[in-house]
């Protein structure tokens, strides 16, 4: 019985492949149908796999077992019950009040750690002696770090026009940003084929069975 | 309308020739080599420097849609983890994560030299925890009190590995295979800039560039894993022909390709607009 529903899911899964390259002749009801099960079995999933996971474990399963000793319990299961006022319209503004608990914290926990991760640590990481390096391809990585970090960003310096001799640091800083975009868009290149040749390597090894 | 036909055209050509660029090497591989990134070494070497006996933690950050890339990661680094005779708990920050560290260390232990690695002694898999950057907030102050249970609901208590460990302080490394967020950032935020572990991590080639700014001098993070290529860098390292190594070729040829696709129309757009030009300058004339 294994092996059949493996073997359903796997011609399920080649099936759903065409489906979805069948977009690149023209858009198509196979290539809509692959995306909306996608998207349904993906929510579906999602929803399913957290109240099993977290809210049946770190909730109800609690609550049942020892009620008095998890008082505390009933603040977060009232405020996941606000949110679903959302439902209704005339109720709807309750769930402003989780809504706003949880963006709160969010935000407070992610400004604090942002600034040490993206501000504090990144402009410690610039400040470097560009010769410290031992070879003369980490002291020119070193001095491409310094300038590329202070032209790009002098590159976003607004409150004054840049002419004349101001203007060939935010010319720099320019071309060390289209470098960055030129990666970048490599990066992206290379992770598309990646999946490409992921979902062949699946037709030839698992559908197939063509193996080298 | 002749224009869009004649488009549509040529990038069916265009798909065509990508998709034979990727599937021929793949039934009849080169074997193209390739040099390894300072950047994967530094990843490698961060395991390997770890002493026998100590904890690293793999967080699996992604889901089934980037198991190509990030798969042969987790896979290599267990290996090398255990090779090393290191103890790994698999973590998750994605809800699909469980049951790609499941199917990670099923695939190591497919190597017979790590076929006796037993469940709750050399790994284990926590699951999946909701809430991102708060859930590794509060693995700072107790691990144990975030993952009761692990993913099969056993008791914290009842697994042996885990009596060494308390706090995200008490490992060694820790390693996010990230497709997105959360993943690799918040451990570096959480693990490495507020407790001091080492990080490391892999992700999608899409993602790397975004995360190169965090390994430098602050060693914010250890080395970066990023795309398909970095997998198979980290192969060669452990002297390991995996699945990674098997499809650079088809990477190769398919980027071999697409820069022959590239210069072919800037030399077509070239060509076009300097016909053009001469076109209007001789109605002017």
């Amino acid at each position: 019985m294994p092996d059949l529903m493996n073997t359903i899911g796997i011609w399920l899964a080649a099936f759903f492949t065409f489906c979805i390259f069948s977009f690149l002749y023209r858009d198509n009801p196979f290539y809509k149908l692959a995306e909306q099960i996608f998207v349904g079995l993906s929510a579906g999933y999602g929803l399913i796999y957290v109240v099993y996971s977290t809210m049946v474990p770190n909730l109800f399963a609690k609550l049942s077992q020892d009620f008095s000793g998890n008082l505390i319990l009933l603040i977060p299961f009232a405020l996941g019950l606000m949110m679903l006022t959302r439902i209704y319209p005339k109720t709807q503004w309750i769930s402003r009040y989780p809504i706003s608990i949880v963006i709160g914290t969010s935000a407070a926990i992610s400004v604090m750690r942002s600034l040490k991760t993206d501000l504090l640590l990144q402009v410690g990481a610039t400040i470097i002696n560009p010769f410290q390096g031992s070879t003369a391809s980490e002291i020119s990585g070193n001095l491409l770090v310094i300038i590329g970090t202070l032209c790009g960003v002098y590159f976003f310096y607004f409150s004054k026009k840049q002419e004349g001799l101001a203007k060939i640091p935010s010319k720099i800083g320019v071309y060390f940003l289209m470098v960055s975009f030129g990666a970048t868009f490599g990066y992206t290149v290379m992770a598309r084929i990646s999946l490409l040749i992921g979902r062949l390597e699946f037709l030839r090894k698992d559908w197939l069975h063509i193996i080298n | 309308m002749s224009v869009n036909t004649s488009s549509h055209t040529e990038r069916r050509i265009v798909f065509l020739i990508i998709f034979l660029a990727v599937m021929v090497p793949l039934i009849f591989p080169i074997g193209w080599g390739s040099e390894v990134s300072p950047i994967a070494r530094m990843s490698y070497d961060l395991i390997d420097e770890t002493p026998a006996g100590k904890y690293g933690l793999i967080s699996f950050d992604y889901e089934a849609s980037t198991i190509t890339e990030l798969q042969p990661m987790a896979v290599a680094q267990i290996e090398h983890a255990w090779s090393k005779g290191q103890k790994i708990i698999a973590t998750a920050l994605w809800p699909q994560g469980p049951q790609m560290a499941e199917a990670s260390f099923a695939e190591a232990k497919r190597n017979p030299a790590y076929a006796d690695k037993e469940y709750g002694v050399d790994y284990v898999n926590l699951g999946y925890k909701v809430g991102g950057i708060v859930t590794l907030q509060a693995m700072g102050s107790s691990i144990r009190d975030v993952y009761p249970k692990d993913s099969s609901g056993k008791n914290w208590d009842d697994l042996p590995m885990l009596k060494g460990i308390r706090t995200l302080k008490d490992l060694a490394w820790v390693s996010s295979l990230s497709s997105g967020v959360p993943g690799l950032k918040e451990w570096v935020m959480i693990a490495h800039d507020v407790h001091n572990v080492p990080v490391t991590g892999g992700t999608t080639a899409v993602s790397a560039p975004g995360f190169l700014p965090y390994v430098n001098d602050q060693k914010q993070l250890h080395g970066l894993l990023g795309g398909l290529k970095a997998a198979s860098e980290y192969e060669m390292l452990i002297d390991k022909k995996g699945p990674a190594t098997t499809k650079m070729d088809a990477q190769s040829v398919a980027h071999i390709v697409i820069l022959l696709l590239i210069t072919l129309g800037n030399i077509t757009a070239f060509r076009r607009k300097r016909a053009k030009a001469n076109l209007t300058g001789g109605q002017n004339a």
